[in-house]
């Protein structure tokens, strides 16, 4: 009896190693097999005329998506500016002001918020800012953007903020500091790596949404001049050259999707690079 | 049934010395839960004060009403008088407050800056306009630290030991030249050496500082501390000269608390 459960006992774990072992696995190839997949597709047609000439029409060889690589950075530095600052501030609100019955609705909400499918968001974003002026642009994209990186980034810069002890609030305060002066000269700095790590997710996440942009900037072959037209962008220059019948958009749109990932990538690793740099002479 | 009423013996011999802090009659409250039950206390100018007593007797209680830290703490209140200096706290602007009565708290706690930033803190919160690395390295030295850190002033203050973690919070109290210094059991985190560094320097700045220390090593009390207050559940049960409450204690508890019998 005693015997046959010892032999249970070690064949269960043995099993289940196994099983969780296997899905881990799984995770990682599925990431190197989409980078693989990404680089030998892409990178074949990638050259220096796809970062700096325009869409050809099909039938045409060449041509690149300046447009739209312009684009979708236009479109991130709308969502930032409009979206970030509202995150960060009712994040702080949220881990260092807010009371419990307040708070928990805007939490709440939040997380719903976070739930809410991109493509609702789209409409919802298209509804605002699309009809009354009755044309697409790529204010409207940014801000259907922006929506989405709000409650990312409150719910990161409330955990982070929430992680900085309390002691180092008191000693603040022992000092005379006000509440606020605390939050922003030793709470924020504190939480600062993390803050920015969380930031920058929310901007990885949002740079490759394709819905919210369908019914808000469109597309646009050409240039976009300014933020009021219609506009170019590499998710959606993915999608429309993906279901396209013609093998050179196909090659192209494999191209946008290497420079999609290489643009989250690289901002990321750069800003992690940077902060470790400054957080070493100020000594964090 | 009745309670013997605290004995205060120290208050009479302490006249001359001058009374930094005057309390009466305090009651202290978390929400509903009482904390802190009618202590009346004078703390003399100048001389270090010593709070002793069992865990969760109210002592750092107690002494975070001194600089109204308390206030951070959502539903407290107090009531009773607690004067500085003959003025009463509550109507004291609390930056000013807190200027005046710095504190050093249980646990090292700088902040995620350098060693000089650190101590310039209070300084620059306080919109101190003069010549800051003077008073930096006027208070390390003060602290007894300034030999140890004067080579690395712009290195993270997290590169310290516990010891001298500990050393620049009481430097960074001291920069903006308090009254008071609140001491919340600064050495028990601490390995003897270091907590011997520090009994030395309280010792140093009496001159120019009243102290009071809570904490839980009687030894430590009978150390460094010229007056001593035990405290039980909340009340304070004895207060007097330090040499005398532990050579002849007056209550009963106080000796068992002493001698090792409880706590």
């Amino acid at each position: 009896m005693t015997r046959f459960r010892l032999i249970w006992r070690k064949s269960l774990n043995v099993v289940m190693l196994t099983l969780t072992g296997v899905a881990a696995f799984a995770v990682v190839s599925v990431l190197f097999m989409i980078l693989g997949y990404l680089i030998w597709n892409g990178g074949k047609s990638l050259n220096w005329n796809f970062f700096t000439k325009l869409p050809t029409p099909v039938g045409e060889t060449g041509g690149g998506m300046a447009n739209a690589i312009v684009g979708t950075m236009k479109l991130l530095f709308l969502a930032a500016i409009m979206g970030l600052p509202i995150g960060l501030m009712a994040g702080v609100y949220l881990a260092e002001f807010g009371g419990k019955a307040y708070s928990f609705v805007i939490r709440y909400t939040t997380d719903l918020l976070n739930g809410v499918p991109s493509i609702v968001i789209g409409i919802f974003a298209s509804i605002l800012f699309v009809l009354p002026v009755k044309h697409y642009s790529t204010f409207a994209g940014g801000m259907a953007l922006a929506i989405m990186i709000i409650p990312i980034t409150l719910r990161s810069t409330e955990e982070f903020l929430r992680a900085v002890p309390g002691s180092l609030r008191e000693g603040a305060m022992a000092l005379g500091a006000s509440k606020w002066r605390t939050i922003a000269t030793v709470v924020l700095p504190a939480a600062r790596g993390g803050i920015i790590t969380g930031v920058l997710l929310a901007l990885a996440r949002v740079a490759g949404e394709t819905a919210p942009l369908l019914f808000t900037t469109l597309g646009n072959e050409f240039w976009s001049p300014g933020w009021n037209q219609p506009t170019a962008s590499l998710p959606l220059v993915i999608y429309n050259y993906a279901i396209s019948p013609y093998d050179d958009w196909h090659r192209q749109a494999w191209a946008a999707g290497l420079v999609l990932l290489a643009l989250v990538l690289l901002t990321n690793i750069g800003t992690r690079v940077a902060l470790s740099r400054g957080g070493a002479s100020r000594g964090v | 049934m009745p309670q013997p009423r605290a004995v205060d013996s120290a208050s009479v011999s302490a006249k001359e010395a001058g009374m930094r802090f005057q309390i009466s009659k305090l009651d202290f409250f978390y929400g509903a839960k009482q904390a802190v039950y009618d202590v009346s206390l004078r703390i003399p100018a100048n001389h270090v004060t010593a709070l002793i007593g069992p865990s969760g007797c109210g002592k750092s209680t107690f002494l975070r009403n001194l600089n109204r830290m308390n206030e951070t703490i959502r539903n407290s209140r107090y009531t009773g008088e607690i004067l500085l200096d003959g003025q009463d706290i509550k109507h004291l602007d609390v930056v000013k407050l807190r200027r005046r009565v710095g504190m050093v708290f249980q646990r090292p706690n700088p902040f995620p800056k350098s060693i000089y930033e650190n101590v310039a803190y209070g300084l620059r919160i306080n919109g101190f306009k003069g010549r800051l690395s003077e008073l930096v390295e006027h208070s390390l030295r003060r602290a007894a630290l300034w030999d140890e850190v004067k080579d690395y002033l712009h290195k993270s203050a997290f590169a310290l030991s516990g010891g001298q973690q500990q050393r620049l919070c009481i430097a960074r109290a001291l920069a903006v030249d308090p009254e008071v210094l609140l001491l919340d059991e600064p050495c028990s985190a601490l390995d003897p050496v270091t907590t011997a560094k520090i009994e030395e320097l309280m010792f140093h700045l009496k001159d120019s500082c009243t102290m009071v220390i809570v904490t839980h090593n009687m030894q430590q009390a009978a150390r460094a501390s010229d007056f001593t207050a035990f405290m039980l559940d909340g009340k304070l049960i004895e207060h007097n000269e330090t040499s005398k409450l532990f050579t002849t204690p007056s209550d009963p508890r106080t000796e068992a608390y002493i001698t090792g019998r409880f706590g």
